[in-house]
């Protein structure tokens, strides 16, 4: 650390948003530093060679929301940044068949016309009403939130512009909008296909993160939300950056970097310290005092308002609403190293169908069946698994003709009725790996090494509360105007100069930078009129 | 009938897709499984081989070759030491230009030349007195490109001396029992080989090539993905960015070299002596600045291209596809000034990136021209600014 110990911006937490956000305000030329609490910055976005030579996504393994903008204004290109494409999605079925989907849609027509002609058809029409609907949604994701408790000029102007923009949308859309985010995703895909295999792969999109079954309402604002991205301009697809999640917080830490942020590593903030209802700086574990007019939470709502600031602080109507908001992490990684890649009964001696994701979750029973499981408090007996097999399209992630598997599980609730992660952790990872060996018989004897990764230890080792992956459930009432809490949408806390800029505000999780961004907007906004106030 | 490449036995099982491009009248996969960006990124991430068998190749020979050479090439070959190899042009004596490729000096009386385009009639025709000899060696020679950042350790694997291969060096070596030469050339701006081997061990190469990449992610690629490589690398390609000025029907179709960016070949021209065909037109081209073009790199403006169509209410679309039909630039002040010969949204450079040729006067780099774009049925255009080629230049293509 440089000996001055002033800074004009001090950023707590050096994840994809803390990078994206001290990035932003260096570039804008404050002097800037990011604090992260581990020995590498990323959060729960980084590569880790747990076993020797093979690199694993720990955590977050795939990329989609990343804004665009950000990639250009923070010159990513310059910096290493490199999305590759997984091209297609394989889904086994429990009676030994599968559903492949790739890039070509008429061969996605082909395959789905296997299970249903109908659907096969209805895909179409499906892929239109959705792309319409992220056309209408993407400018709310876009920009920040109007404060709808707000009664400034600009306030009253911004819902105005909200209002002119739903205003604007033929209600047909309008309404599949209102149906996804109050909805259920069954309840969406039904309206459209008859296909189990097609609904229960489409539908799980509409569970990843979130403690929804997919016939639960709220599961369609989930769905939505991961059909918003974009690969490397292919809308709605997924891809894996290189170096994974990991390559990817690396090219933002060097492009913060090079506009003159600084990044110091394995240092731990106790505190921000306020005075007179404002920031003045940080306290660091070991006692240190640095100060900053600026500071910026990154961490998630209740760790920003009830940890790093005493709550007595705050308005009690603020505490009261992070208090209620709900994390409830539910979701899992299976992280395996492989001795070669494994085989699917079906298709013999082919391989190419592992460079996309593997979707283990065959029928909207059985999805459901697994959220039954962590309804009640236990894991699920027959997990959902989104897999992918990193190394078949980025070969540095293992060596020469083994493999690296990430596998994301669904579900797992951070709170166990009667069980202790700690206890329970091996006989998960079991469960996972006989699920897999069940659709891909052969798979056990392939796995070199295994790393299960709960809640409780993606809360531990990350610092999400109660390991939820989006930094917050995504649920209607924790969105938009009230993502963290009614009134706090815009990035602002009740203290001066402190800031939030991680998932846990809007437009939420993912590996999207957004928040990062917005914030950054908002802090050089309330500079510039500070100054001119002078 | 289309003819088949050397290694057509072994591509056409791999070839899923069906699709084949004719390239001189061969079949050349156009790709193989059907997302480009599989391929593409085996070629920016790992290593994906090419076959570039298609190219014309001629063997010049004789104790007079290099005179020869010197006199017909534009760039002067006695600059080019034994193992070494040039990108080179040929023009016409109005200073247009015929025709680009590489030519590979073995020795002082050795050399072989590429082309896209059939050219032994015209070099023969201009062979005189003297002792040279030129053979078509076009069929003689299988052409298998091996590019990414892969490529050097996967071909060391089989022939450890490829590690030393220079930057346009090239050498004769063995892989397993196949003899080749191995040259560091290549299409897509990235480090690469080309091997050049005999038609009957085309088969026998492609097993210890394939076979040695198949654990390091190395893919069969196909034209698709050449052609979008070798934008990115600001390579131009006859038919698409020029046309060869024996075959224009006007000046409107041929292009000099300077007005192609093939100043660079000229450096020292001053001081030299040598003559050679279009000399003299070039040297009068440079003195009194006639030329009309000048080819540059473009990078699309990323802000205006979304606000273009996002105004529109579209989502700003992102296609790899190469587009080589023109596309018209503009200035400020909405004067024509210039039109792309090759666009694209390029993946490594996140960035929609052209090679073009604009007036002159706008061809420094940072010279904002405007692009036109069809949207909703109507022209629109968006903000560009010249770039430096090669647009995607890493380092490890020379290292």
């Amino acid at each position: 650390m440089s000996t001055s110990r002033t800074y004009d911006a001090i950023v707590i937490g050096g994840g994809h948003n803390g990078l994206v956000n001290g990035a932003y305000l260096a570039k804008a030329g404050m002097k800037t530093l990011i604090i992260e609490r581990r020995h590498l910055v990323g959060g729960a976005a980084i590569t880790e060679e747990l076993y020797p030579g093979f690199h694993f996504t720990t955590f977050s393994y795939a990329l989609s929301l990343l804004r665009p903008e950000i990639i250009h204004e923070l010159h990513l290109v310059k910096h290493g940044f490199m999305p590759i494409q997984m091209s297609s999605s394989f889904a086994p079925m429990e009676d030994g068949d599968y559903l492949w989907q790739g890039s070509d849609r008429d061969e996605n027509i082909h395959e789905i016309a296997r299970h249903s002609r109908h659907d096969a058809d209805a895909m179409d029409q499906f892929d239109h009403d959705m792309h319409q609907i992220c056309q209408a949604m993407k400018p709310l994701m876009d920009s920040i939130p109007p404060n709808l408790f707000g009664n400034g000029p600009d306030d009253l102007l911004q819902l105005a512009d909200l209002a002119r923009h739903l205003k604007g949308l033929q209600p047909r859309v309008l309404h599949n909008c209102v149906r996804l985010l109050t909805g259920s995703a069954a309840d969406f895909l039904d309206d459209y296909f008859e296909s189990d295999i097609v609904k229960a792969t489409l539908a799980s999109s509409g569970i990843i993160g979130s403690k929804v079954g997919p016939r639960s309402q709220g599961s369609g604002l989930v769905l939505l939300f991961h059909k918003l991205g974009e690969v490397d301009g292919s809308f709605g697809s997924w891809g894996f950056h290189k170096g994974g999640n990991g390559g990817f917080t690396q090219v933002l830490a060097r492009a913060a970097q090079a506009f003159g942020a600084e990044i110091v590593l394995d240092t731990a903030v106790d505190h921000v310290i306020t005075s007179n209802g404002r920031t003045t700086g940080v306290a660091l574990a070991d006692g240190t005092e640095l100060n900053a007019a600026v500071v910026v939470s990154s961490l998630d709502p209740r760790r920003t308002f009830t940890q790093l600031v005493d709550p007595r602080e705050l308005p009690t109507e603020l505490v009261d609403n992070i208090r209620r908001f709900r994390f409830q992490g539910t979701s899992a990684k299976v992280n395996f190293a492989l001795d070669g890649l494994p085989s699917h009964p079906a298709l013999p001696g082919r391989v190419d169908h592992y460079r996309g994701f593997v979707n283990i979750g065959p029928t909207m029973d059985y999805l459901e069946h697994a959220y039954d499981d962590a309804k009640y408090g236990w894991y699920s007996r027959r997990p959902y698994i989104d897999g992918c097999i990193q190394s078949t399209v980025d070969p540095d992630m293992a060596p020469p003709g083994k493999h690296v598997m990430s596998c994301f599980v669904q579900y797992a609730p951070y709170e166990l009725k009667n069980g202790d992660w700690d206890v329970e952790r091996e006989g998960f990872g079991d469960v996972v790996e006989d699920t897999i060996e069940s659709f891909f018989p052969g798979f056990k004897r392939l796995v070199l090494h295994r790393e299960t990764v709960t809640p409780l230890d993606i809360e531990r080792v990350v610092g999400l509360s109660e390991g939820n992956i989006f930094a917050g459930e995504f649920l209607a009432p924790q969105m938009f105007f009230f993502r963290p809490a009614p009134g706090w949408n815009q990035y602002r806390t009740p203290i001066d100069g402190y800031y939030q800029c991680g998932s846990g505000t809007h437009p939420g999780g993912c590996v999207m930078g957004a928040p990062g961004r917005f914030a950054s907007q908002q802090i050089l906004a309330d500079a510039a009129r500070s100054t001119s106030a002078r | 009938m289309f003819k088949t490449t050397p290694f057509y036995e072994r591509l056409a099982p791999l070839n899923e897709t069906g699709l084949w491009s004719q390239w001189s009248g061969y079949l050349v996969p156009r790709k193989f499984q059907m997302n480009d960006k599989v391929e593409y990124f085996a070629v920016r991430n790992s290593a994906a081989l090419f076959d570039t068998s298609p190219l014309y190749k001629y063997r010049i020979t004789g104790a007079d070759a290099e005179r020869f050479l010197a006199g017909v090439l534009a760039r002067d070959i006695r600059h080019c030491r034994d193992g070494q190899a040039q990108y080179t042009c040929w023009c016409d004596d109005r200073g247009f230009v015929i025709e680009d490729g590489v030519v590979f000096r073995t020795s002082a009386d050795d050399f072989m030349l590429t082309s896209a385009e059939p050219n032994f009639a015209y070099f023969k025709a201009l062979v005189g007195t003297l002792r040279v000899s030129i053979e078509d060696i076009s069929s003689d020679l299988g052409a298998l490109a091996v590019q990414g950042p892969r490529a050097r350790m996967l071909l060391a694997s089989l022939a450890p001396e490829v590690a030393d291969l220079k930057f346009f060096e090239h050498a004769q070596v063995k892989f397993g029992d196949v003899p080749a030469m191995v040259s560091r050339t290549g299409y897509t701006g990235d480090l690469g080989f080309e091997v050049w081997v005999a038609p009957h061990d085309g088969s026998a190469l492609w097993d210890l090539i394939a076979g040695a990449g198949k654990d390091l992610g190395v893919l069969p690629a196909g034209q698709n993905v050449l052609v979008m490589t070798r934008i990115e690398a600001g390579l131009i390609l006859i038919g698409a960015d020029f046309h060869s000025s024996r075959f224009a029907l006007s000046d409107h179709d041929s292009s000099t070299p300077l007005e192609l960016g093939f100043g660079w070949m000229f450096n020292g021209l001053a001081n030299s002596d040598r003559r050679f065909i279009g000399r003299t037109a070039i040297e009068r081209e440079i003195g009194d600045r006639t030329s009309r073009w000048k080819t540059v790199g473009l990078v699309v403006d990323w802000q205006d291209w979304n606000r273009v169509y996002q105004t529109e209410g579209l989502i700003p679309p992102k296609d790899i596809t190469p587009v080589t039909s023109e596309i018209m630039l503009y200035d400020d002040d909405g004067v024509h000034v210039g039109y792309t010969t090759s666009m694209m949204y390029s993946p490594i450079l996140q960035r929609h990136i052209a090679i073009g040729r604009v007036r002159p006067r706008l061809s420094s780099v940072g010279s904002r021209v405007h692009l036109e774009a069809t949207i909703h049925h109507r022209y629109r255009t968006v903000t560009t600014h010249v770039a430096k080629t090669a647009l995607f230049n890493p380092a490890r293509k020379t290292s």
